[in-house]
């Protein structure tokens, strides 16, 4: 076997087109790693704070809370269900909630953002909800309260502001955070102004918080065979996941093929490095032949120097790609036609996903270059 | 008391009816025809002759590094011809020691990296490997030069690196092909009195393809080449 040191040295002699070809093979995995890392976060952001004890119900058959309708009656009749927990007064954790979207200005355009009618025990059924400042909206009051991720998103979004919607002026009188969730990309009002204000007698959807979260298999079944309403429910961590698969599996099929394509060029900027690695160092080759290095000691020797090629792109992107995990960004969820704000969201398998791709891509860079260069004539290679 | 005849030792290489021919295109171009030869074990033997004579190809056919048209080449008792590619690069590790005219050492590598490579194909531990090293430096004159590279080395002294990688495995066989072919006469003088340490105190073989007479005439026996035939 032909040193490893010798494939390093010769890559360190040529530091120019090889730091260049690990740049190029780098930014391929940057966009590789930072596109996983995107989706990941989407998950994160509308899976997280999703409590399995917690069902969502909305209408059979709606795949969001934004097209569903839940009738007050039938939030009465889910609060006598024996699963349901208790709050510290004994009320029933369930809470009828209203979804809307409004358009909050931002510079000259508006941007699509959910506002949340809630009641108390929205607040009491979802703990990783917190205020970080100021105090929860009054019942029966305009009064909201922000997700952190729309603070300053808007020139009014900050705690003592004032949001104008619906021909209403809804002050903000704190700012909570929810476990980076999807949460954080609403606004919570009362339930009953929102819907006066938007003309919703009912709800979108019901909140219901279970003893256990065992209990949940059968209240699902109990909630789908009870003939007074035509609900469904599912966990809560459930539903938001069905919300984030379509956007993030977008992200990810796009940056997947986005990262292909960029890879085909990576590859043959590693295959043309290999190549002129070989070309200028036949000589050598022949020599190694000559005293006895077997053919195939040349290729593992070619494959293993553009191996280390790959890995120092893909350590290089995947490095590159860890400091976007600080940096956050804002998009529509065509599910739920709101803009949610998430952030790249590194995993363990993301990170080792990206040094392999890196090193596969200088695997296939280095494959012909390795063949031609144990396919080399010794004579030849020794009188070049 | 009755006198036997003491037996010759087999010749270290016999080349038998040994032919040559390249083809280019559809032309074929002989360049050895019908070598006889025999090379005792323990010979320094030199090759002569014009430029597109043969010597390198002779050389090359004795090394293993080519194979005749026709007839048979025998070194160290092996009929090269039975041996294939992968079988003759283990035969050549095992058996034959190389110095070329432009050294062929790898110029990332140390001299003492350099001379170890051949080692690296036996089994030898790290150790052992090193013993070896430091023993074919000191053959050469240039135990003080284990760690430098080849760019910061002369030309002779490079050559010398050259010798020390040829004899670290103890070959058979040592081929040169012009060995002091890029040096200056005061640097090829020290690698011509190298081999003559390795021929008469080591009594390695040695074969060696030179155009300087100079050179030649360290070698025991000179061998002219004509135009393919073995004057």
């Amino acid at each position: 076997m032909v040193p490893l040191f010798y494939n390093a040295r010769s890559l360190w002699a040529r530091r120019l087109s090889t730091g260049l070809t690990v740049l190029g093979l780098g930014l391929v995995v940057f966009v590789f790693s930072a596109v996983l890392m995107l989706a990941n976060g989407i998950e994160s952001a509308l899976a997280a704070g999703g409590d399995p004890a917690n069902a969502v119900i909305l209408r059979k058959g709606a795949t969001s809370e934004l097209v569903s309708g839940v009738e007050r009656d039938a939030v009465r009749i889910l609060a006598t269900d024996p699963a349901v927990a208790s709050g510290q007064q004994g009320e029933p954790l369930v809470a009828g909630e209203l979804v809307v979207l409004v358009a909050l200005p931002r510079g000259e355009q508006a941007m699509n953002t959910t506002a949340r009618g809630v009641e108390p025990e929205s607040f009491t059924a979802r703990p990783e909800v917190r205020l970080i400042s100021g105090r929860r909206p009054r019942p029966g009051t305009n009064e909201v309260a922000l997700g952190r991720a729309l603070v300053g998103s808007s020139p009014d979004a900050t705690l003592g502001g004032e949001l104008r919607f619906a021909q209403q002026r809804w002050p903000v009188v704190g700012v909570f955070e929810a476990g980076a969730g999807a949460f954080e990309s609403e606004l919570w009002a009362d339930a009953t102004r929102l819907g006066g204000a938007f003309n919703r007698p009912g709800y979108s959807s019901a909140l219901v918080r279970l003893r256990s979260a065992e209990d949940m298999a059968a209240f699902e079944k109990r909630v789908e065979a009870d003939p007074r309403f035509t609900l469904e429910a599912k966990p809560e961590p459930t539903y938001w996941a069905e919300q984030a698969s379509g956007l993030a599996t977008f992200i990810r099929v796009l940056g997947l093929f986005v990262s292909f394509v960029f890879s085909l060029g990576a590859v043959l900027g590693a295959m043309i490095t290999m190549y002129a690695q070989v070309a200028t160092r036949i000589a050598e080759l022949g020599m190694l032949r000559a005293v006895g290095f077997r053919r195939r000691s040349v290729l593992a020797s070619v494959v293993a120097e553009s191996l280390m090629l790959g890995a120092a792109g893909g350590l290089l992107g995947a490095l590159g790609a860890l400091t976007t995990r600080w940096l956050h960004v804002r998009t529509l969820n065509f599910q739920t036609f709101s803009e949610v704000s998430f952030g790249f969201t590194p995993t363990p398998g993301i990170l080792l996903g990206a040094l392999l791709f890196g090193t596969m891509m200088g695997l296939i860079g280095g494959l012909l270059p390795a063949l031609r260069a144990a396919r080399l004539s010794i004579l030849d290679a020794l009188r070049a | 008391m009755s006198l036997e005849a003491v037996p010759a030792p087999p010749p270290m290489v016999r080349l038998e009816g040994v032919s040559k021919t390249y083809r280019r295109g559809t032309v074929e171009v002989p360049v050895l025809e019908a070598v006889d030869l025999a090379i005792d074990p323990g010979a320094f033997v030199a090759f002569m002759g014009p430029s597109g004579s043969g010597k390198s190809t002779l050389l090359n056919l004795i090394s293993g590094l080519d194979q005749p048209t026709t007839g048979i080449v025998e070194v160290a008792g092996r009929n090269l011809a039975e041996l294939n590619d992968r079988e003759l690069s283990d035969w050549r590790a095992a058996h034959v020691g190389f110095v070329f005219q432009l050294y062929n050492l790898i110029p990332v590598l140390t001299a003492a990296e350099n001379v170890e490579l051949p080692l690296l194909l036996t089994p030898l531990s790290r150790a052992e490997r090193r013993k070896h090293v430091a023993a074919a430096l000191d053959v050469v004159g240039l135990s003080h030069r284990v760690g430098h590279r080849p760019p910061q080395m002369s030309g002779g002294e490079q050559q010398r690196v050259a010798i020390a990688r040829a004899i670290v495995t103890d070959p058979d066989l040592i081929i040169a092909d012009e060995p002091t072919g890029d040096l200056d006469r005061k640097a090829a003088e020290a690698v011509l009195d190298l081999f003559g340490v390795l021929h008469h105190d080591l009594h390695k073989t040695l074969v060696m393809v030179t155009h300087d007479p100079h050179a030649a005439e360290r070698a025991e026996r000179v061998h002219h080449l004509e135009k393919g035939v073995l004057q």
